[in-house]
C-alpha cells in the first residue's frame, strides 16, 4: 500500500518548483521584450514557441507529467501536434496570401494582407486596379 | 419458438424516473435515439419546406428571409442535433459495451450527463428560433454572422453546448475501449464497428474544442466587438473559416466513420463470410481520422485563401480517397462468394456502397482546384455532401437501426413494409439529389431563394423526389413503432451474427450478460463457426 501511495503522490523538492517558476518569469519577460522587435512572419512563431515552452514546463513539473505514465505524455503531445498543425497550415495561407496573383501578374499584397494597411481603408477593400499599382510602386 | 426473457433492461425498472435517472448505457442510447429522431423529424420538415418553396421560381410559400432561416435551421439541426450524435451517441451507446462484452461504459454518470447536455444544447438552439431565427447558413461565416440582426448568439451557444456532449461521449468511448474489453478480446479481435467508433472518438476529443473556441470567438466578436474577424480592427474574416473548418471538416468524418463501421458489420453478417482485409479496414479508419485534420482548406478555395495554401490542401484532399477506397474494395471483396442474404439491414448496406461511392467520387471533382472554382457554392456541392451524409451516414444509420432493432426491443419489424420503405427512400433520394448534380453543373447557386426559369423542371423533379423520400420515412416510422409492442418475437440472434451482443438475450438483461463472456472466436469467423439464426 505504502509503495503504491508513493507512486501516486510524487513529491518534488521545493527548489524545483521555485526554479520552474523562475524560468516562467524569465520567459514572460522574453515574450514582452521580443514583442518590441519586428520579426515579420516570425513574430507569431516566436510568441507561440515561447508560450509552448512555458505550457510544457507547467505540464511537466507543476502537473507532474514528467513523472507520470508515458501514455499521458503521448496524449499531451497529440494535443500539441494538432495545435501545431492548425497554426502552421493557417499560416501557409496568411503569410503567403499576396504572393502569387498570376492572372494580373502583380502582387496584391498591399491589399490582401490586412496587417499592412492599418487602419483599414474602406476604399481599398475591393480589388481596384488603380490602387494596386499605387501600392506596389516603391 | 422464440420467447422473450422475463426480466430485461426495459422492464427491470419502470416509470419515467427510472429513465431520466438511468445510468444504463442501453437506456441512455434509447434516450438519445428519441432525441435524434425528433431532431431528424424537425430537420426533415424544414428540408421539405425548403424543397416546396423551390418548386417554382419566386414566392411559393414563404418570403426570402424565412427561406434563409429554414435552410439554416435545416443544416444546423441536421448536423448538430441529428447526424453528429446519431450513430455514436445512440447506436454506439447501445451497442459498444455489449460488443466489448462489458457491463457498461467506463463512466456511466458522464454518459447520462452528456445526454442532458445534449438536451440543454438542443433547447438553446430551439430558443434561437423564437428569438428571431438564424439566416447565416449552418457555417456562420463572418462577416455576415457578426453583422446580421438574427439570433446568431443563441444558435452558436447551442452548438457550443452540444460540443461538450460530443466530447463526453468520445472520452467515454476511448476509455471503455481501452479498459473494458472482455477477456480474450485483443485489439484485432474487436468488431470493426468499435474501430470506427474509436477513430470517431479521437476526432471528437481532438477537434470539438476548436469548434467551441471558434463559436466563443464569434460570440465575443458580436457581443464585445473584439475584432478578431473584423478587418477594420486588424482582424481577418477568412481566419474564421480556418477556425470553423478545422473542426467541421473532421466533423464530417465524425459523421461518416461510425457509419463505415456499421457497414463492415452488416456486410460480413449478411454475407456469412469472414471480412476481407480486417486490419486494412481498421487502420484505414485511423488513417481517415488523421488525414481529416489536414484538409480543411478545401472548403476555402475561393475565399481569398492564398494559392500556396490551396495547392497544399488540394493535394492532401486527394489522400482521403486512399483509405476510403480501401474500405469500399474490402467490402465488395467480402461479398465475393459469400452467402448473401438481402435482409433489410443488408439492403441499406448496399445502398450505402452505391451512394457513398458516388458521393466520394464527386468529392474528387470538388477537391480539384480548377473545377472547384466553377462548382463551388453550386448545387453540385449540395448534392455531393447529401450523397456522402445522407447516402452514406444516414443509410448506414438506418441499416444499423434495422440490424439492432430486434436486440433493442426483442421484436422484429415487418420486412415487407421495410422493403417498400427502403425502395422509396432509395428512389426518392436519387430523384432529389442526383438532379442537383445536374443543376449544379448548369450553374444553379446553392442557398438561392429565386432562380431562372430554365432551372425549373430540374428543381421541380428534385422536389417531387423529396416527397417520395418523405413517404418512405413515414412508412418506416409507422412499422418501426408498431413493431415495438406488436412485432413477432425476434429471438436472441435473428441475423446469425458472431459478435458478442447477439450472445445475450433480446432484449438484453440490465448487466448485458448473465455471466462474464469470454471471447472464443473472432467477430467474423464464419469460416469456422456457423451461428444459429433464431428468426427467419
Amino acid at each position: 500500500m505504502n509503495s503504491e501511495a508513493k507512486s501516486h503522490y510524487h513529491i518534488l523538492p521545493l527548489r524545483t518548483y521555485i526554479t520552474v517558476a523562475g524560468a516562467l518569469m524569465v520567459l514572460t519577460v522574453v515574450t514582452v521584450a521580443v514583442s518590441f522587435v519586428n520579426l515579420g512572419g516570425w513574430n507569431a512563431v516566436t510568441a507561440v514557441f515561447i508560450a509552448a515552452v512555458k505550457a510544457s514546463l507547467v505540464a511537466l513539473f507543476f502537473m507532474h507529467l514528467k513523472y507520470d505514465k508515458k501514455i499521458n505524455a503521448v496524449v499531451f503531445l497529440m494535443a500539441i501536434l494538432f495545435l501545431a498543425i492548425f497554426l502552421s497550415f493557417t499560416f501557409f495561407d496568411i503569410l503567403s496570401r499576396g504572393d502569387i496573383y498570376s492572372e494580373v501578374e502583380k502582387s496584391i499584397k498591399g491589399k490582401a494582407v490586412i496587417y499592412d494597411t492599418m487602419p483599414f481603408d474602406s476604399k481599398s477593400a475591393g480589388h481596384d486596379d488603380s490602387l494596386t499599382v499605387e501600392n506596389n510602386e516603391p | 419458438m422464440n420467447t422473450m426473457p422475463e426480466k430485461h433492461y426495459l422492464n427491470e425498472k419502470r416509470g419515467w424516473k427510472s429513465w431520466l435517472f438511468t445510468l444504463d448505457h442501453k437506456r441512455i442510447g434509447i434516450l438519445y435515439l428519441y432525441g435524434i429522431m425528433a431532431a431528424f423529424l424537425v430537420g426533415g420538415v424544414f428540408a421539405m419546406l425548403v424543397r416546396l418553396e423551390l418548386l417554382h421560381p419566386g414566392r411559393d410559400l414563404m418570403d426570402a428571409k424565412t427561406y434563409n432561416q429554414f435552410f439554416t435551421l435545416h443544416g444546423a439541426v441536421m448536423i448538430f442535433l441529428f447526424i453528429i450524435p446519431s450513430i455514436p451517441a445512440a447506436l454506439g451507446n447501445f451497442v459498444l459495451p455489449q460488443m466489448l462484452g462489458a457491463k457498461d461504459v467506463a463512466f456511466p454518470k458522464l454518459n447520462l450527463a452528456s445526454w442532458y447536455i445534449y438536451v440543454v444544447g438542443a433547447l438553446v438552439a430551439i430558443y434561437s428560433i423564437y428569438a428571431g431565427g438564424v439566416d447565416t447558413g449552418w457555417t456562420f461565416y463572418t462577416p455576415y454572422s457578426t453583422t446580421t440582426s438574427t439570433s446568431v448568439v443563441a444558435m452558436t451557444l447551442g452548438a457550443f453546448i452540444l460540443g461538450f456532449s460530443s466530447i463526453f461521449t468520445g472520452l467515454n468511448f476511448i476509455v471503455t475501449i481501452h479498459k473494458m474489453r472482455a477477456p480474450g478480446m485483443t485489439w484485432f479481435k474487436m468488431p470493426l464497428f468499435i474501430w470506427g467508433l474509436y477513430a470517431t472518438a479521437i476526432i471528437q476529443v481532438m477537434a470539438t474544442p476548436v469548434l467551441g473556441i471558434t463559436l466563443l470567438l464569434l460570440i465575443m466578436e458580436r457581443v464585445l466587438a473584439v475584432g478578431i474577424f473584423d478587418p477594420a480592427m486588424g482582424g481577418d474574416p477568412v481566419l474564421f473559416q480556418h477556425f470553423f473548418w478545422f473542426y467541421s471538416h473532421p466533423a464530417v468524418y465524425i459523421m461518416i466513420l461510425p457509419g463505415m463501421g456499421i457497414i463492415s458489420e452488416l456486410i460480413a453478417t449478411f454475407s456469412q463470410k469472414k471480412i476481407f482485409g480486417y486490419k486494412a479496414i481498421a487502420f484505414s479508419s485511423l488513417a481517415i481520422a488523421f488525414i481529416s485534420f489536414l484538409v480543411w482548406g478545401h472548403h476555402m478555395f475561393v475565399s481569398g485563401q492564398s494559392q500556396l495554401a490551396s495547392m497544399i490542401f488540394s493535394f492532401l484532399t486527394f489522400l482521403v480517397g486512399i483509405p476510403s477506397g480501401i474500405k469500399v474494395f474490402n467490402w465488395v471483396a467480402t461479398m465475393y462468394k459469400g452467402i448473401i442474404r438481402f435482409d433489410t439491414p443488408m439492403l441499406y448496406a448496399l445502398a450505402f456502397l452505391f451512394l457513398f461511392t458516388i458521393g466520394g467520387l464527386t468529392g474528387i471533382f470538388l477537391g480539384t482546384l480548377a473545377t472547384d472554382v466553377h462548382l463551388h457554392d453550386t448545387y453540385f456541392v449540395v448534392a455531393h455532401f447529401h450523397y456522402v451524409m445522407m447516402g452514406g451516414t444516414v443509410m448506414a444509420f438506418l441499416g444499423g437501426i434495422h440490424f439492432w432493432w430486434p436486440k433493442m426491443w426483442g421484436r422484429m419489424f415487418n420486412k415487407k413494409w421495410a422493403l417498400l420503405s427502403w425502395l422509396l427512400i432509395f428512389i426518392g433520394f436519387n430523384m432529389t439529389f442526383f438532379t442537383q448534380f445536374i443543376l449544379g453543373t448548369k450553374g444553379m447557386p446553392r442557398r438561392y431563394y429565386n432562380y431562372l426559369d430554365q432551372y425549373q423542371p430540374l428543381h421541380a423533379f428534385s422536389s417531387y423526389g423529396s416527397w417520395v423520400l418523405g413517404l418512405g420515412f413515414l412508412i418506416m416510422a409507422v412499422y418501426l413503432f408498431y413493431s415495438i409492442k406488436r412485432g413477432p418475437v425476434a429471438g436472441n440472434n435473428p441475423w446469425g451474427s458472431l459478435t458478442f451482443e447477439w450472445k445475450s438475450s433480446s432484449p438484453p438483461p440490465v448487466a448485458n450478460f448473465e455471466t462474464e463472456p469470454i471471447l472464443k472466436h473472432g467477430p467474423y469467423d464464419y469460416d469456422k463457426i456457423i451461428p444459429e439464426r433464431t428468426y427467419s
